[in-house]
């Protein structure tokens, strides 16, 4: 008789080791690095440090900005997803293209865009000044603008799938009950789309969230009105080691926070 | 009817890709109107086009004295400017609804406010015995439960045109006796038009007054359900619709058949044998392929025996469909040797017979689920 205790896997064979090394080595290298932030930080010292004025403003921008520019991007994206996954408007691969440069785009370069384009003397921002006298550049407002460029085609993407694996026959069939298409879109599409919709928004708010080149390049990093999390950790890290690792245990936290908490929401919203 | 202008008045032509149809409609009100044929002969278009949810590209759709549509004239109304209630084939209840909302979302978008609507599909909930499932959400309903809502649903528009796309299909047997009583009481209260669509001749049989034959885009045969049956006008028709049905009044295995069960003097009332028990209304039905034709009294175990003469014949595939006539008009299919051995043609005395086992009984009033 052949002995019949195998190994896992025994199915199929051994795992090969080929592929058991480079992916114990992925691990490690997503996993040491926050280790070494909880194993450096500067524990004594953390209450003190934490309630550190700089601090909190800092951590109050962050959280401030990147839930605005999250709004933003379901104003605006929401809608744009909307265009491309249920009409025929010419143009929509086009579209579809530019959208997706963003994504892909160095947050730095898209920072010396957003300047020339919004800047004082800018394409845009010069018509704004000299009507409105409104100014982006080194403001708050130019932290929104700068996290929603980036942010954007996160959402996009995300409603505009969701928005296809939705069945249009309920938009058909709202079309015979006498819905307009406007209120089709608010009373069927949009909730029927609701995962999608939140998952792109997390996805955009954690984006906005972790946002640095855009931002420094077009808002700069001024205390209080543009200097987020990011920006902070990136200047204590030129002073204050110790400060930079607080800064970032401090992003950490709140971000791994604000994904569980919303994965919870979903996960009960779902079952009930 | 009273004029002319009543009903739907509809001719429906599009093409699409190679594919032509062309299916020409008259339906008056409280009339129902089952379009039968096989997968891809055009039906959901149909109801697709009169719902306006895709465009003719010829002829036109009238509904009473209104041109819904008509290419010719440039006339289009949008799907929701037309007052047409469509219940399509998976309910396609809006799943983030409780049933309530759903039955007020028609009556919301048609001008009502949010209190009138949800007060106008709580009566329609009531009207059609639903109120218990008014606080459910779709995927608490069963499938039958499914398809009553999307009918209240299509119903609460108060639409001038009623379209139901399969309405009976994939449902579980005791589902599909409950919506058959549903529909048969529902569609019968109701005013305008129903253009209904399947592929199940017992269904068109049970629900409908006329019946369109749909093949390949086009009409092939039109008429009563019964005439459609009983004289198919091709083979193709003859195996499509063919199906033996009897009217009757069951008390235990014995089914009385309706027309003959008050008959006083000499000649007995028409009996059907089943295998189960039953009693009331019942429909019976029975495939002509299980129905065996003799030139002599059979000997056989069959119960269910009826002297005919043959009236007509009708070859199709692999079978001649015979109709015979005598106290129980029936349809038999056998086989071209069979008719050769037993020197059958119009005209020939015979004997049909059918196993108990192979007659269907289907109650013919469904009471409300409970």
């Amino acid at each position: 008789m052949a002995r019949t205790v195998r190994p896992i896997a025994s199915a199929t064979g051994r795992l090969p080791w080929q592929l058991l090394v480079p992916a114990a080595a992925g691990l490690a290298l997503l996993v040491l690095p926050l280790v070494g932030l909880v194993v450096r930080a500067p524990w004594s010292t953390l209450p003190d440090r934490v309630g550190d004025p700089e601090v909190r403003e800092a951590l109050q921008l962050s959280l401030l900005t990147a839930t605005a520019a999250t709004c933003c991007c379901l104003v605006l994206g929401a809608p744009l997803a909307w265009l491309l996954a249920r009409t025929t408007m010419p143009g929509r691969r086009a579209v579809r293209a530019v959208i997706t440069v963003p994504l892909v785009l160095p947050p730095v370069v898209g920072g010396v865009a957003l300047l020339t384009a919004f800047g004082r003397e800018g394409v845009v921002g010069q018509l704004g000044y000299d009507a409105f006298g409104l100014r982006l550049p080194f403001t708050t407002l130019g932290v929104v603008v700068a996290q929603t460029f980036v942010a954007l085609p996160f959402l996009v993407l995300a409603v505009e799938g969701a928005l296809r694996s939705a069945d249009p026959r309920f938009d058909d069939l709202a079309a015979t009950l006498g819905a307009s298409r406007w209120q089709t879109f608010r009373r069927v599409t949009l909730p029927l789309a609701a995962p999608g919709l939140a998952s792109g928004a997390v996805l955009a708010w954690a984006r906005a969230l972790g946002e640095f080149g855009a931002t420094i390049t077009f808002a700069g990093s001024f205390p209080g009105t543009t200097r987020t999390m990011p920006l902070a950790v990136y200047n204590a890290l030129n002073s204050d080691f110790d400060s930079a690792i607080l800064l970032s245990l401090v992003l950490l936290v709140v971000s791994i926070a604000v994904l569980g908490l919303l994965r919870d929401r979903w996960l009960t919203g779902a079952a009930g | 009817m009273s004029t002319g202008s009543t009903g739907l008045d509809a001719r429906v032509v599009t093409e699409q890709g190679g594919f032509r149809l062309d299916v020409a409609l008259l339906v008056p009100d409280r009339s129902v109107v089952a379009i039968l044929g096989p997968n891809g002969a055009g039906k959901t278009t149909v109801l697709r086009v009169l719902a306006g949810l895709q465009g003719l590209t010829d002829g036109h759709v009238r509904l009473g004295d209104q041109t819904v549509e008509e290419p010719a004239s440039a006339v289009r109304l949008s799907a929701q400017q037309r007052r047409v209630g469509l219940v399509p084939q998976d309910s396609l209840l809006f799943p983030h609804l409780a049933v309530l909302d759903q039955v007020a979302f028609g009556p919301r978008h048609r001008g009502g406010s949010r209190t009138r609507a949800r007060n106008e599909a709580a009566s329609w909930l009531e009207r059609l015995g639903l109120t218990e499932l008014a606080d459910r959400r779709p995927h608490q309903l069963s499938g039958g439960q499914a398809r009553r809502v999307a009918i209240a649903r299509a119903l609460a528009t108060e639409p001038g045109l009623l379209l139901l796309d399969e309405p009976l299909a994939a449902l579980d047997a005791g589902g599909m006796l409950q919506l058959r009583g549903f529909l048969r009481r529902h569609l019968a209260g109701f005013a305008g038009p129903t253009v209904l669509v399947t592929h199940d001749t017992f269904d068109a049989l049970v629900l409908a007054d006329q019946l369109v034959v749909l093949d390949r885009g086009r009409v092939v045969q039109t008429g009563t359900p019964d005439d459609v049956a009983r004289h198919p006008r091709s083979g193709h028709v003859a195996a499509l619709v063919g199906l033996n049905l009897v009217r009757g009044v069951a008390d235990g295995h014995v089914v009385r058949d309706a027309r003959t069960a008050g008959a006083t003097g000499p000649a007995e009332p028409v009996q059907v044998v089943t295998v189960g028990a039953h009693s009331g209304a019942v429909f019976c039905t029975f495939e002509p392929g299980a129905v065996s034709l003799h030139r002599e009294p059979p000997r056989s175990s069959s119960r269910n025996v009826w002297p005919g003469t043959v009236t007509g014949m009708t070859p199709y595939g692999n079978a001649v469909r015979v109709e015979v006539d005598g106290d129980l008009a029936v349809l038999a299919d056998v086989t071209p040797a069979a008719v050769t051995e037993l020197a059958l043609e119009p005209g020939s005395r015979v004997w049909t017979s059918v196993k108990a086992n192979a007659v269907r009984v289907y109650p013919a009033d469904q009471g409300d689920p409970q």
